[in-house]
């Protein structure tokens, strides 16, 4: 345990103040029919800024076009189409029910509570629940091809921590689909004139004026041109900061900065230290390794996973027989078997492998086995749902999982942390608005399977728009100019960061800084924190950083595309965040969802919350030392309890 | 492994580039080919030379980002995989391997390997969607789509805009891009009430942005990474008649 | 506006022109395809009416000069002497005129569309005949300029007496004037390899669109370029084995 003053101090606690009274199921109509609105002729006089095009951020963008808004958006990428949601596999929660298999929004948003381990807000999980319906209508009118049966109705599926039938997929690409979806939607509205689409572009500060956030600073990646953007609402939507850890399913490059430099402008960063790891992934094979890849949950759905019983068994799979096998998440979780939550999945997979149980090379990864379902129900049917999984595998490892069992191991996956934002999306900045990934809001300590896509779309389609209008009823705000002195300042300070990284001209890649912050934090901060091993991750972090800003060569000039350039200044926010995110691990000495701290669990492993102490988001202010701020989580409808799958 | 890499290099859009030699080793075949150009990059820049600039994103095959032509095959010699997903057990030690940019006046070179796409985006904005604002949606149920048609939709909806079809083809068309959309919305219900403006507005931005014209000679969907079959290509055409035929 | 580049200006310029235009389809690419779709499909048309002729060699020289001087009188007496001939000649001139006119406009689109070639030339990963149209087009209208003016024409024909067309035949393809056949030869074989791609594409360009219908049109080009070949080919064979001699 560790107490304010030594790494942080105690701040004033915070609450969220804009979620309406009154029953749970009623309360966002209301804040819909309540909040105020802004008439269509205000509308085209009100910029908004939307950072990032991904399933939040491109949504968002091409709702508030529709809604009439002068929208500008930005994205890293050369095209919004390419935002990193286009990666996610499996498939989107929502309580359609259409299997008439018992579920609801009242047992989606159920599932979403307990999954996230009572670490999140009833009234925001209730509203995802309740929206996740409208998302699906919203995504087949888009003509997302979702897949169906020969009835030409939606075909679900089930997914990890659900019992009932409620995931809508297209194949083993369902992020891709939504994200085109979106995109069209978005490029839609680029042609009606409604969004001015900025592409190559990083936003790397926000403008603050009077307390409201009223613009960014951007840096043109291809003519390096650093420039300001000036509106009436700024929405951040840039993902999540798992590639903190360096090796992550994040593309490479996901990063913080936005939402990092908001934080360091006055918005508090909730809960950082929340991190999911993902429990199948195709295992390291090397040191060149640049990213991991995912292999979608739903691959659980029909394949089983174990490993030999004996440890230092090193017989091929086929080789071992039945009765030698451990199929421990069957064993050990009966009701749910291979379909228990992430994070329970994964430190399962850790604790085979610490065992010595392990299989492939350096024993870290656990065999994912078709052969029963294979045989139940035949190769096309395996082709239809995971065909394209398959061959992905296959071309990566030269393995055939048709033949020989997957093999698999966690890997850092989904940040749930984020900005903190209230019942409106809003962050502690008034004007600044945090959707998506980015934000911290409905998943607690820990996401189900199939949530971010429905989070990023809710949030983009339905939430933000209705929301947003609230603040921007009371603008245009006062005009500003690029001569003001509060935006000269922000826009030069980009400059000389700029101009600061380029000068060290040491010796080491930014590369070789990132891949070292990384190993740091998968071992200290991963899936199993300790306090002494968080104590000595800071003080790694605080000296890698030093020698980071001393060492650090990054060649070429800043007046062009500089890959290394971009690159230098993410990892210099990551080694900010890392700290962060190590000091929130070490104060919540509680284990909970994807944060385990091996001090706090059960007898036979598993996480051991402390509602006493610690049912509360953790909002920290940017200060040296970090100042925390609590919310108090009330539970008036579900009642917390140990989570349970065995 | 031991490798020579040729490299196209140009330091930007209006310098004239050239191709540049750079001998690189201890490759595993283990790696992806974007992670020899990592390794190149570390060599380069622990030497003070300029890294080699490359569009990348998710390195699982998905996002469209990478593309580079690999030896005169856009994406390199493995069927249906990206450049991030090739991997170096495809080729053998002691080979030259030629790496160059995208090829066409519609994707200006931007830097080295990186070109700039934004001419897909605008073949999308002319009409590569359904118009269906936030909100107004019907039941995702009110309309059933046979499975048939689900899955040609689908199929056609794989395409992830690298580009590589307009790399390879000998006309420089983007016809396979553009017709993939065409025909994936055009195999939906929801995609009917636009379907004839759609082609013909689509088909007028790929020309404006000075793409080729399509001879059918199928080098596009043989590099294609996800396989968009060249059928894409007549459901565009037929779209294209039926629209000028009934003159809208 | 502040952070606006030039790239975005340009992106907005492109779209403000691309505004569709009423009746723009006959000037785009899949327009032009179309001119090229339906001249060829005449061609083919002409061409298995033109093979179907020439077999009729084998039924003797009566048979076939009979069969020659009813063309000049298709149609009679609606139509006078030699003018459906005329209406033909025009008809496949402008065809000519037509599928000409396409390719070049494609070819210097295709060269615009990409300025700078690749140092490592690309490999064919699709059809060969799918690579060979344009220079195959070319061979195939030397050719026909010779072919006028052997057959028709008769100014390079040894007989070349419009009266005699079987002794036109016999002559032109005598053993002794082997590279005129061999020239035959290697033009009709083009013509197969530019019908093999020509026709798939002319059904693609028309709308065909579907899997199934892809491997029909694959095998009916592959069919009508087999044929005409064979039947094409038939003839100066016989000729040089003598199966058709003197009259």
């Amino acid at each position: 345990m560790t107490y304010p003053g030594e790494f942080f101090v105690d701040g004033d606690p915070i609450a969220d103040t804009k979620a309406p009274d009154g029953p749970l199921a009623e309360r966002w109509t209301k804040r819909r029919s309540t909040g105020r609105l802004v008439n269509p002729a205000n509308r085209r006089r009100l910029d908004v800024i939307v950072v990032g095009s991904g399933l939040a951020g491109g949504s968002a963008a091409a709702t508030l076009g529709e809604l009439g808004y002068r929208v500008r958006c930005y994205c890293y990428q050369d095209s919004p189409r390419r935002a990193h949601s286009i990666a996610a596999q499996g498939g989107i929660n929502a309580a359609k029910n259409y299997r008439n298999d018992g579920d609801s929004v009242e047992r989606l948003f159920h599932d979403t509570i307990k999954g996230g381990d009572f670490r999140s807000r009833e009234s925001n999980v209730y509203r995802l629940a309740e929206v996740s319906v409208e998302i699906i209508d919203q995504c087949v009118a888009q003509g997302v091809p979702f897949a169906r049966e020969y009835g030409g109705l939606l075909d679900t599926r089930s997914f990890g921590g659900a019992q009932v039938s409620r995931t809508f997929y297209a194949r083993g690409q369902t992020g891709q689909q939504l994200l085109l979806g979106a995109y069209q939607a978005l490029e839609r509205q680029v042609s009606a004139g409604t969004v001015a689409m900025h592409t190559r572009h990083e936003m790397l500060d926000l403008i603050v004026v009077d307390g409201r956030a009223r613009g960014i600073v951007v840096r043109d990646l291809e003519t390096g041109a650093v420039t300001v953007d000036l509106a009436d609402a700024v929405v951040l939507a840039g993902g999540g900061y798992g590639n903190v850890f360096h090796l992550s399913t994040n593309a490479k490059g996901c990063n913080v900065t936005a939402s990092w430099r908001a934080h360091r402008r006055g918005a508090l960063f909730a809960n950082p230290a929340f991190t999911q790891i993902h429990p199948t992934c195709i295992p390291v094979s090397g040191d060149h390794q640049s990213k991991l890849t995912l292999m979608s949950e739903s691959l659980r759905n029909d394949g089983r996973v174990w490993v030999p019983s004996a440890a230092g068994d090193t017989r091929v799979p086929a080789d071992i027989p039945e009765d030698e096998r451990d199929y421990f998440l069957e064993r050990r979780y009966p009701a749910y078997g291979n379909l228990v939550p992430r994070d329970i999945a994964s430190r399962a997979t850790k604790a085979v492998c610490d065992d010595g149980r392990g299989v492939g090379p350096g024993g870290r990864g656990v065999y994912l086995d078709f052969a029963d379902a294979l045989t139940r129900l035949g190769r096309p049917t395996i082709e239809e749902r995971y065909g394209n999984l398959f061959e992905m595998y296959e071309r990566i490892t030269g393995d055939d999982p048709y033949v020989t069992p997957m093999r698999i191991y966690p890997a850092v996956h989904y940040t749930m942390g984020g900005l903190w934002v209230d019942y409106d999306l809003s962050s502690t900045i008034p004007g600044l608005f945090v959707i998506g990934e980015a934000n911290f809001s409905d998943h607690g300590a820990n996401r189900l399977g199939a949530s971010a896509l429905m989070q990023g779309l809710a949030d983009g389609y339905f939430v933000l728009p209705n929301t947003i209008g609230a603040y921007l009823a009371d603008g245009p705000f006062q005009k500003l100019t690029p001569k003001h002195p509060d935006v000269v300042s922000a826009r030069s300070a980009v400059s000389d960061r700029v101009q600061k990284l380029l000068s060290i001209d040491g010796d080491r890649s930014v590369d070789s800084f990132h891949r070292e912050l990384g190993k740091i934090m998968w071992e200290y901060c991963g899936m199993e924190r300790t306090d002494a091993g968080l104590r000595k991750a800071i003080e790694l972090i605080r000296s890698l950083r030093d020698e980071f800003w001393t060492r650090v060569k990054v060649p070429g000039t800043g007046a062009e595309l500089n890959q290394s350039l971009e690159r230098a200044g993410r990892v210099a926010d990551f080694f900010e965040l890392a700290e962060l995110m190590c000091i929130d691990a070490l104060h919540r000495s509680e284990s909970c969802g994807g944060h385990f701290r091996a001090e706090s669990q059960t007898p036979d492993g598993e996480a051991l919350r402390a509602d006493d102490e610690f049912s509360y988001v953790a909002a920290w202010e940017f200060a040296s030392p970090p100042v925390l701020h609590k919310e108090h989580l009330t539970f008036e409808y579900e009642t917390p309890s140990q989570r349970s799958y065995s | 492994m031991k490798l020579t890499l040729r490299i196209w290099r140009q330091s930007d859009r209006e310098a004239r580039g050239k191709m540049v030699t750079y001998k690189i080793d201890d490759i595993s075949t283990d790696m992806s080919f974007l992670e020899v150009l990592d390794v190149l990059n570390e060599q380069l820049t622990a030497t003070g030379e300029e890294p080699v600039a490359f569009d990348h994103d998710c390195r699982e095959g998905i996002c469209g980002a990478c593309g580079m032509v690999i030896n005169g095959v856009a994406h390199g010699p493995q069927k249906l995989t990206t450049a991030c997903q090739l991997h170096m057990r495809h080729f053998k030690d002691g080979d030259t391997i030629d790496v160059e940019p995208w090829r066409a006046r519609a994707f200006p070179v931007v830097k080295d390997l990186v070109v700039d796409r934004g001419a897909f985006d605008r073949i999308i904005q002319a009409g590569g969607y359904i118009s269906a604002p936030t909100g107004s949606a019907p039941d995702a149920h009110a309309t059933p789509v046979p499975k048939p048609d689900a899955d040609a939709a689908f199929e056609a909806a794989a395409c992830i805009g690298c580009g590589a079809c307009v790399a390879a083809c000998p006309n420089g068309s983007a016809m396979l891009f553009t017709a993939a959309k065409v025909a994936h919305l055009g195999a939906l219900p929801q995609g009917q009430p636009e379907r004839a403006s759609r082609a013909a507005a689509m088909l007028h931005a790929h020309d404006e942005a000075d793409f080729g014209g399509c001879t059918n000679t199928g080098e596009c969907t043989a590099v294609c990474p996800k396989g968009i079959p060249l059928t894409v290509i007549g459901a565009m055409n037929h779209d294209v008649l039926g629209s000028a035929i009934r003159g809208r | 506006m502040v952070a606006s580049g030039t790239r975005d200006r340009a992106a907005v310029a492109a779209k403000e022109s691309s505004a569709p235009r009423r009746n723009a389809a006959y000037r785009s690419t899949v327009g032009i395809k179309v001119v090229m779709a339906v001249t060829g499909l005449l061609f083919l048309t002409f061409l298995v009416l033109h093979m179907a002729g020439n077999l009729k060699i084998f039924f003797g020289a009566e048979s076939f000069d009979h069969y020659a001087h009813w063309l000049r009188d298709i149609g009679a007496p609606a139509l006078p002497h030699e003018w459906f001939l005329w209406i033909q000649r025009g008809v496949l001139t402008l065809a000519l005129v037509g599928h000409v006119w396409a390719a070049a406009t494609l070819a210097l689109r295709a060269k615009r569309a990409r300025p700078i070639g690749y140092a490592h030339r690309p490999k064919v990963q699709g059809s060969y005949a799918a690579r060979t149209m344009r220079w195959g087009g070319v061979i195939i209208l030397l050719f026909l300029v010779w072919h006028l003016l052997d057959l028709t024409v008769g100014t390079v024909n040894p007989v070349g007496n419009p009266a005699t067309p079987y002794a036109n035949v016999v002559a032109g393809f005598a053993p002794s004037r082997w590279p005129v056949t061999l020239f035959y030869v290697l033009a009709v074989v083009a013509v197969g390899f530019h019908v093999r791609h020509g026709l798939f594409s002319a059904l693609r360009t028309l709308g065909q669109r579907t899997a199934n219908g892809e491997r029909w049109a694959r095998v009916a080009a592959l069919g009508f370029a087999i044929l005409l070949c064979v039947g094409f080919l038939v003839v100066p064979f016989a000729v040089l084995v003598g199966w058709v001699g003197p009259a």
